[in-house]
């Protein structure tokens, strides 16, 4: 009787297994029949003109602090209601590297997003999969021109354009205003060029009775970004590492080394930065618990520094060597190629209406990011903000100055040997002419097949 | 021989196994699909270089340009080392909290659960928390040395220490779950045995060495396997610690595959990477329960 009931078991559970198996396969003939239908559904109503509803999903990473899931439901929810046609669906995807593992996975299996956000820094990665329709031809020169030019140099490979600036960043310099003045400093007036640099950093480095060091004068990040942060030295110097074409970046011109020999001694030479390593997201601890009284670091932090630090900060350009000079960051809208006209269209509109400059305002107010476009900053909205939070405008003007953040081809290969060998050479491990020689070297090895 | 076989084949009864393999069969379904076939999968892509959507056959050359590259042969030399030094110091460890908690004890429970609590904590969380003991100067750690006047390194800054720092938490994570196997194996042990051992007057040490050690070897053999697997499976904390830095100080093998994969697209030399991991862990089973297990008295 037990072995019996058992075997009645076991046979429903085969039963339920191969139940569902027959369902997900009904299911997926289903979705087969009704992706079917929509395409000829499409053709009609490209034929027909009249207008039908339009989902459109949008991959989104949160990579800085608040409640930014919370904005961008909003922002589809106002999208709906002007365009009752269209209803865009957010899909929270994760970090930047995980909504880029999720599209790319996306698109191989031939199920293709319409429209997502992703660092500027994968252009040639998406267009080495074929994955991204051209928008250039979708908007207008005009429209095109009302963004920063520095942002505006990450979307296009050649002349093509192949996305929207969306949330972007830059580097910018944080300074102790309560410690410049224990130093004797003006708190007003940030350090413009690196001797200037080097000497307030001497000044703000405190040593106790022992010789230990209690504060640091200057951190520059070391982990995860250091191409970031040597690219802003660099172009400080005079020169980018990187072409607009994706395929030549420049590692070893004399300036590139100068930056590094700079980014170096800092820590090793002149000991007004802890040597070694320096933790990405430990630096900005360092700064409001007070260990240092300087400190480069992303735009996207200000929100974060202004509501726990305890002391009166300021913001200031980056030093400049021969002229002032920083990398963008962050991320940029893509359209994806791989999905019908209308949504494609749909997709477009609602770029459009992410980047009207009282959104603009608005998204920058609430993350932190910097406003993409200078009509933005003529809001009333913005022009507010600004005039009660002056710290906030740094990002902005530093913008004439800035240019394009480094992208190539196998952009993840390339940054992470460079990443590499930039921290062996702040480790005294090699001398920052080894180091740019060996990237530059292996970069090329890389970069050659695209070459042609 | 194959007459032999053959034999066997025949006079095994199928009819009385039909039950066992129709209750194996739902989980074999999905050992089939999720683990069989992947396998299968990746020893095929192993011999394509696949970047991108460029997808061709190269045979073995990109098994030559795995061994030949630097970063994996010290991502390798890594993993080694730090399953040489956590699976013997994190045994050892355990199976001396089991022994002290084992015993009759004031409040027992309570050291048990603390010595148990590293293993509730998610990785990701561990993770989180020992980045900040470790931060430089004012993180917990060097706080504490701070109160001996030692100046601690940039635990995780300095190539030199960052593996050290890792195999120091590692090991702190995975002695308590060991300690659980261990304990569980000490109370099944017979009272007969130690009763009469201490009849013949056998001291703590005595007892420890020649009943309580050779009686828990299944529980150690078991407890080796899972802890030299684990040296090759647990990665989570570096997603959150280091990314495998200072200069690939850090990195492990399977931290490697995921970013050739995930950050590189590059799903042939990916490939190429899983199957040498399923070689390692392959290799290390085969040697554990076809070598020493034959010398182990159950």
């Amino acid at each position: 009787m037990k072995k019996f009931s058992l075997l009645i078991i076991a046979v429903m559970l085969l039963l339920s297994a191969c139940g569902n198996a027959g369902n997900t396969k009904g299911a997926s003939s289903n979705s087969v029949a009704s992706a079917a239908e929509q395409e000829k559904g499409n053709n009609k109503s490209t034929g027909g003109g009249e207008e039908k509803p339009v989902e459109l999903s949008f991959y989104f990473p949160v990579a800085v602090g608040g409640p930014i899931t919370g904005f961008i439901d909003k922002l589809a929810a106002d999208f709906h209601e002007e365009n009752p046609s269209i209803t865009v669906k957010p899909i929270y995807a994760g970090s930047y590297q995980d909504t880029m593992t999720k599209v790319v996975t996306a698109v191989q299996g031939g199920n293709s997003p319409d429209l997502a956000v992703l660092l500027s820094t994968e252009l040639y990665s998406l267009l080495e999969m074929n994955a991204l329709e051209e928008l250039t031809p979708r908007f207008s020169q005009d429209y095109f021109n009302g963004f920063y030019e520095a942002f505006m140099s990450n979307t296009k490979s050649g002349d093509q354009i192949w996305s929207v600036p969306f949330q972007r960043s830059t580097i910018v310099m944080y300074y102790n205003k309560d410690m410049f003045k224990a130093a004797n400093l003006d708190p007003e007036k940030a350090p413009a060029n690196w001797n200037e640099l080097k000497e307030y950093a001497q000044k703000l480095t405190v040593k106790d009775g022992a010789g230990t060091v209690s504060q640091w004068g200057l951190e520059i990040p070391s982990t995860g970004y250091q191409y970031w942060m040597l690219q802003a030295l660099s172009l400080q110097t005079g020169t980018n590492i990187v072409s607009n074409d994706g395929k030549e970046v420049y590692f070893n011109k004399p300036e590139v080394k100068e930056a590094l020999q700079f980014y170096a001694d800092l820590g090793r030479k002149d000991k007004v930065m802890p040597e070694g390593i320096l933790e990405w997201a430990t630096v900005p601890s360092d700064f409001i618990s007070g260990k240092t009284a300087m400190m480069f670091h992303t735009t996207g932090n200000l929100s974060k520094v202004k509501s726990d630090a305890k002391f009166d900060f300021g913001v200031a350009y980056l030093p400049a060597n021969k002229n002032y000079g920083s990398p963008t960051g962050g991320g940029n809208l893509y359209v994806f190629k791989d999905i019908p006209e209308e949504r494609k269209a749909a997709a477009v509109k609602f770029i459009e209406f992410l980047t009207q400059p009282e959104r603009v305002a608005q998204w920058s107010i609430d993350t932190g990011y910097v406003g993409t476009t200078k009509a933005a900053y003529e809001t009333e909205l913005l022009k507010d903000y600004v005039a009660g939070f002056p710290q906030a405008a740094v990002a902005r003007d530093q913008m004439e100055y800035a240019s394009s953040e480094l992208s190539t081809y196998q952009n993840g290969q390339v940054t992470k040997l460079f990443n590499d060998n930039i921290q062996s050479a702040l480790l005294g491990e090699m001398t920052p002419e080894e180091a740019l020689e060996k990237s530059q070297q292996q970069a090329d090895e890389i970069l050659k097949k695209y070459r042609k | 021989m194959t007459r032999h076989l053959l034999q066997a084949f025949r006079r095994y009864s199928w009819k009385d196994n039909i039950l066992a393999y129709a209750l194996l069969f739902p989980s074999l379904i999905f050992l089939v699909i999720f683990t069989f076939y992947p396998m299968i999968k990746v020893l095929d892509w192993s011999f394509y270089e696949s970047v991108m959507n460029v997808r061709h056959f190269v045979g073995l050359e990109l098994y030559g340009q795995v061994l030949r590259d630097e970063v994996f042969l010290k991502v390798l030399r890594n993993n080694v080392l730090l399953a040489l030094v956590t699976v013997p110091v994190s045994i050892l460890l355990a199976l001396y909290m089991a022994v002290w908690v084992n015993g009759k004890l004031r409040g027992r429970s309570l050291i048990r659960a603390a010595f148990f609590y590293p293993t509730l904590i998610p990785m990701i969380a561990i993770a989180n928390i020992w980045l900040f003991i470790y931060t430089p100067d004012y993180g917990l750690l060097d706080k504490f040395l701070g109160l001996f006047g030692v100046d601690g390194p940039s635990w995780l800054g300095n190539p030199s220490w960052v593996l050290i720092s890792m195999m120091g938490m590692l090991i702190w994570k995975e002695a308590g779950y060991f300690m659980i196997f261990f304990l569980a194996g000490l109370q099944s042990l017979p009272k007969e045995v130690y009763q009469a051992a201490e009849l013949d007057g056998a001291g703590p040490i005595r007892k420890f060495r020649t009943i309580t050690l050779p009686l828990v070897m299944p529980t150690t053999l078991f407890v080796l396997i899972i802890a030299t697997t684990n040296s090759f499976k647990l990665v989570d904390h570096l997603y959150i610690m280091t990314k495998g830095g200072p200069n690939n100080a850090s990195n492990l093998l399977l931290y490697h595959i995921y970013e050739t994969a995930f950050s590189f697209w590059d799903m042939g030399k990916a490939s190429v990477l899983t199957v040498i991991l399923l070689v390692i862990l392959l290799v290390i089973s085969i040697f554990y329960y076809g070598y020493l297990d034959k010398r182990i008295h159950y």
